[in-house]
């Protein structure tokens, strides 16, 4: 029987005695291109966090890979990309290469030789190894991020609002090559964000949160969804899987 | 005076080679604390250091036990440090005044009960490198050989926690634990360093040879190599020039890192200038 990458259940969270997330379950399968979406607030970034253990949980367990996340070691099979660093420091001193490296660590380094390269070649970022991170542009910063976390190959690659400092250009691009991830190395994406617009184009599997699951499902269920038609308003919607198709 | 003269003096070596173990400490750590923006956690902790020498000398303690009786103190108010900020839920600047507080207060009851200030401890509080004997020369080289093995075991995991904490989390690193780890370096460091500038200067030579060094570095690695050089330079040229013009050491020492920060700083405006860059 397969293992799920990512096994949800039951998970509660609040902050501060008000709840941010109430009973979600969900799974995701290996070559899975999971969209979370939903409103600002709806506790997207909560959920992702509590997955990687960054928040506590109320209730519920989730599983990566088969093993209970507080005792889950083997991180190398995770990319994570956070919406933003914290309190990154435009002086922070570190080259290209040398932050893209920092996501070997957990792999105990590169064993076979030039996987910076090839992560940087894979984010056309080969000729910026040796510039500072702070002296890139936005998306040229969340490209060097993209190659940190996919320095492993990792199996399964979380990313949480990765769009949201970037121009409507450069977003673009950015979703084409989470899908070329997806599609040419086999990684499972899941991918958090309120740009649901956009990411109705590339993700095969959509789940809507507003502090609960609203909907889970395929992008064809989701244009089918009264529910959603109700919420979004029938014109929008039609935009949404009109630019899909 | 012939320069080989000056060197030939058993007490000028043993300054300048505790001097040079004590700039590469400060310079390296130094980095890692800025970017952190814990650069207060050394002037915290000399605090403490003047508590704990106050307490050794009202016990009559001599000089290389002064340092020994400041050791675990120091050691205890680091990890103090990061429980407030974890447990106590305030902010690491709270926890650092709250700590610095507590050790001045202490010097001062201790050093009023055992008949005010006296030379030795404004040795402590201003340095005095020139004094340093063979036995604090050893016990230098030991906490160096242990702090900057530290630092290269750990260099990955610290460059890690630095760019981001949450991020390290998620490489399997455990940041609590590392977070532990430098304020245990940070505290051996300070203790090493409050002979060479003295107590009141040693968060100086923390941070301005690891700001210096970001002026003009280019890449992690980079800068606290050339941190390391700055601090070097300073010390070195601070002892020479302190002994020849008979000025306290801890103070050329600092107003030189100074000179070099504001050089550093000059230097990267002009080069950056024409191409409007960093």
């Amino acid at each position: 029987m397969q293992v799920d990458l990512l096994k949800v259940e039951d998970v509660s969270c609040s902050y501060g005695g008000m709840e941010v997330l109430r009973n979600i379950s969900f799974r995701v399968q290996p070559g899975d291109y999971l969209g979370i979406v939903g409103p600002n607030g709806s506790g997207k970034s909560t959920l992702v966090k509590s997955i990687l253990g960054l928040v506590p949980r109320l209730c519920g367990s989730v599983q990566l890979f088969g093993v209970e996340q507080s005792a889950f070691a083997d991180w190398q099979r995770i990319g994570y990309l956070p919406q933003r660093i914290r309190f990154f420091n435009p002086n922070f001193p570190g080259t290209v290469e040398e932050i893209v490296r920092l996501g070997l660590l957990a792999a105990g380094g590169d064993k076979d030789g030039g996987a910076v390269d090839r992560a940087v070649e894979m984010m056309g970022i080969a000729d910026l190894k040796k510039r500072l991170i702070g002296d890139l542009s936005g998306g040229q910063q969340q490209r060097v991020l993209l190659a940190r976390a996919l320095v492993n190959r990792p199996q399964l690659l979380i990313l949480d609002e990765p769009t949201t400092a970037l121009d409507p250009e450069t977003r673009e691009h950015f979703y084409a090559l989470l899908e070329q991830v997806n599609m040419q190395e086999g990684t499972t994406v899941l991918l958090v964000t309120h740009d649901t617009w956009s990411i109705g184009k590339y993700a095969n599997r959509f789940i809507y949160v507003d502090k609960k699951i609203v909907f889970d499902g395929s992008f064809d269920d989701f244009c089918r969804s009264a529910e959603m038609t109700a919420f979004f308003g029938e014109h929008a919607q039609h935009l949404i899987c009109h630019r899909h198709h | 005076m012939p320069i080989t003269e000056i060197f030939s003096y058993g007490f000028m070596q043993r300054a300048l080679v505790s001097g040079v173990l004590v700039g590469v400490l400060c310079a390296v750590l130094g980095v890692f604390l800025v970017l952190r923006r814990l650069s207060l956690i050394g002037d915290g902790l000399s605090h403490v250091t003047f508590g704990s020498v106050a307490l050794a000398l009202a016990l009559r303690a001599k000089p290389l036990y002064v340092t020994i009786v400041a050791l675990p103190i120091v050691l205890l108010s680091s990890l103090g440090i990061l429980k407030l900020t974890d447990k106590a839920r305030i902010y690491g600047d709270a926890a650092i005044g709250i700590v610095s507080a507590v050790g001045i207060a202490t010097g001062m009851i201790l050093a009023g009960a055992s008949g005010g200030f006296n030379v030795d401890l404004f040795s402590y509080l201003f340095g005095n490198i020139l004094a340093i004997g063979s036995a604090e020369l050893i016990l230098a080289l030991i906490l160096f050989c242990v702090v900057l093995g530290t630092i290269c075991r750990y260099y990955h995991e610290l460059f890690a926690i630095t760019f981001d904490e949450e991020l390290a989390r998620c490489s399997g690193i455990r940041v609590e634990r590392l977070n532990g780890l430098l304020a245990v370096l940070t505290s051996l460091t300070v203790v090493l360093a409050m002979k060479v500038v003295g107590i009141l200067l040693v968060s100086a030579l923390l941070i301005i040879p690891a700001v210096t060094s970001l002026q003009v570095a280019r890449g992690f690695r980079a800068t606290m190599v050339i941190a390391a050089l700055f601090a070097v330079f300073s010390v070195v040229s601070g002892i020479l020039l302190a002994f020849v013009m008979n000025l306290p050491a801890g103070g050329v020492i600092v107003l030189l890192n100074i000179i070099c920060f504001m050089l550093a700083y000059a230097w990267r405006k002009l080069a950056s200038a024409p191409a409007g860059g960093r």
